[in-house]
């Protein structure tokens, strides 16, 4: 047992290490991380963060990431729910074909859509806004967030439907009053989810972006290039980014493990 | 579960189909139109026809992205399911470390890809790098940005780092929802270790273990930021998979035909790979 626990330990300290480095050098002067090799901060600055808080280009940019994420979840989760319910109780007219259409939206490459949404946002004149972002994620996350809501709608027993169409209730008023309470779970996962595969993008919120709506890791790749090597602050830019993530995985840990396990293929 | 067929679930459906139908076919037929055209530039198009299909698919360039993009695919498969899985089968199921374990093996997947590029090039950097510093002076000659070996290395380390906590999570997932009985059943028969794995825990966690592979394989199939971020797909080429080489084509050299052209084929291999597990996988299911 003693040896067995063991292989967890030593992941999470590879997992850790790198991370570790980021949040020293976020401590660090500049010059100090070029100067050569130190495992902690010599000189322990907090400039770094403070020039992040203090600076409307910086903070701005965590604002619009956070901004369009939570469009973008609220958005997938709500047009996938419906569409779930149907998938999950339904048979109908090319449902196979259609689910697995869904599914290959998962699977087109970033780097292929960049140009073309591009275009296609710039002439219904969404481009530089939060909605362009938010809308273009659902690329990949509204299929996402439909494989796992239906895996948890797959779940319920259908008597619950039945039931409640012998009482009375209407479609909507069923859904809403009953059928949604009983899945909080799973559209908690549908949620982390999104909210993940929103946060980390980056390829299409660059591209779809310039100045009101430029997300935060856009604001590091400049910083990055124009202003030299500024590498204490691009690491404490880094470090904030891990936050949000941070606070979100603490709120959903015990469902994490099962919105993974529920959903089909 | 018998469904009932209802066409009237079209109307569920409709609104999902209208904004992916929006967000991917109007995209996909832009490609498709500039994969067929020659342009000089000032939006004049010339009919091409199949030309820039056949020269992708002739060209050199396109033959060795595409058999990096499949090694380094292979690479990242047969190290992160296998490791994935010991780990899952390794962590406590119960108690107050379950969650730690869980949140702290979630935390790569949460951050953004360009940060994890970032942040393994700061890593990894040869002077003043924690892991390159350490390597150069246990004794490796490590330099990442020069030599193509320790570069794929490095790629190959950042993708372990960031992405078999999926599949931990997947396989731990998959793990706790076998009953205890089973295990008890085990025991009375006394079955070896091996043998619970084999013939219990495997079986079990067969479905989550395809999901697994299908979102590694399409993921690493894909990968671009942090490669971009880490390596740019250096040095020379030794790094630049598909993603990279159809981002040097299309908004490097602008080069509009070609790169729609490659940008199909690529979408087509992904494709192609995914429906062959997806059916493969229904049949085992349907068995």
């Amino acid at each position: 047992m003693r040896k067995r626990s063991l292989i967890p330990i030593v992941y999470i300290l590879f997992l850790m290490l790198p991370i570790y480095w980021l949040v020293t050098m976020s401590f660090k002067t500049t010059n100090e991380i070029l100067g050569g090799f130190s495992l902690f901060p010599q000189a322990f600055t907090l400039d770094n963060y403070i020039k992040i808080f203090t600076d409307s280009t910086w903070y701005s940019g965590y604002i619009n990431s956070i901004t369009y994420v939570v469009m973008n979840t609220v958005l997938s989760v709500s047009v996938a729910l419906p569409a779930a319910y149907a998938f999950s109780r339904y048979r109908f007219l090319g449902d196979k074909h259609l689910f697995f259409w869904l599914l290959t939206n998962r699977m087109a490459p970033a780097a292929v859509f960049a140009l073309p949404f591009l275009q296609l946002y710039s002439a219904v004149g969404l481009f530089d806004t939060h909605i362009a972002v938010a809308l273009a994620h659902t690329l990949f996350n509204v299929p996402l967030a439909v494989w796992i809501l239906e895996g948890f709608m797959s779940g319920v027993p259908k008597e619950l439907d039945e039931t409640a169409y012998v009482d009375g209730y209407s479609f909507p008023r069923f859904f809403v009053k009953i059928f949604i309470p009983t899945i909080a779970a799973g559209i908690g996962v549908a949620c982390f989810f999104c909210f993940m595969f929103s946060w980390v993008e980056m390829l299409l919120a660059k591209t779809l972006t310039s100045v009101d709506a430029k997300p935060i890791v856009a604001t590091m790749t400049r910083t990055a290039s124009t202003s030299g090597y500024e590498l204490g602050l691009l690491a404490a830019a880094g470090t904030l980014t891990i936050v949000p993530g941070a606070f979100v995985i603490y709120f959903v840990r015990n469902y994490i493990a099962k919105g993974f396990a529920l959903g089909r293929v | 579960m018998n469904k009932q067929i209802n066409q009237k679930a079209w109307l569920l459906v409709l609104p999902v189909v209208v904004l992916v139908a929006f967000n991917a076919v109007i995209p996909l037929m832009t490609v498709v139109n500039y994969s067929v055209q020659e342009t000089f530039g000032d939006n004049v198009f010339f009919w091409e026809g199949v030309g820039w299909f056949e020269q992708v698919l002739q060209s050199p360039r396109f033959h060795d992205a595409l058999l990096r993009q499949m090694l380094f695919t292979g690479l990242v498969l047969v190290i992160e399911v296998p490791l994935g899985l010991i780990i899952a089968l390794a962590m406590p199921r119960k108690g107050f470390w379950v969650s730690v374990c869980l949140v702290l093996m979630a935390l790569p997947l949460l951050i953004p890809w360009n940060v994890v590029g970032a942040m393994w090039n700061i890593f990894a950097l040869p002077e003043i790098g924690l892991l390159g510093k350490g390597l150069n002076n246990l004794g490796f000659d490590y330099n990442y940005t020069r030599q193509p070996v320790t570069a794929w290395f490095t790629t190959v380390l950042m993708d372990v780092w960031h992405w078999t906590s999926l599949v931990v999570l997947l396989c731990y997932a998959g793990l706790v929802s076998i009953p205890d009985d089973y295990y008890r059943a085990a025991k009375i028969d006394g079955a070896s270790a091996w043998a619970v794995f084999r013939y219990i825990q495997l079986p079990k966690l067969k479905r989550v273990l395809t999901i697994a592979i299908l979102l590694r394989f399409m993921d690493s199939f894909m990968i671009y930021t942090e490669v971009k971020v880490l390596t740019g797909g250096g040095p020379g080429n030794a790094t630049t998979f598909l993603s990279i080489d159809l981002d040097k084509m299309a908004l490097g050299q602008f080069d509009l035909g070609p790169a729609a052209a490659m940008s199909l084929i690529y979408f087509l291999i992904i494709l192609l790979f995914s429906w062959l597990f997806y059916t493969l996988m229904m049949r085992n299911e349907a068995q």
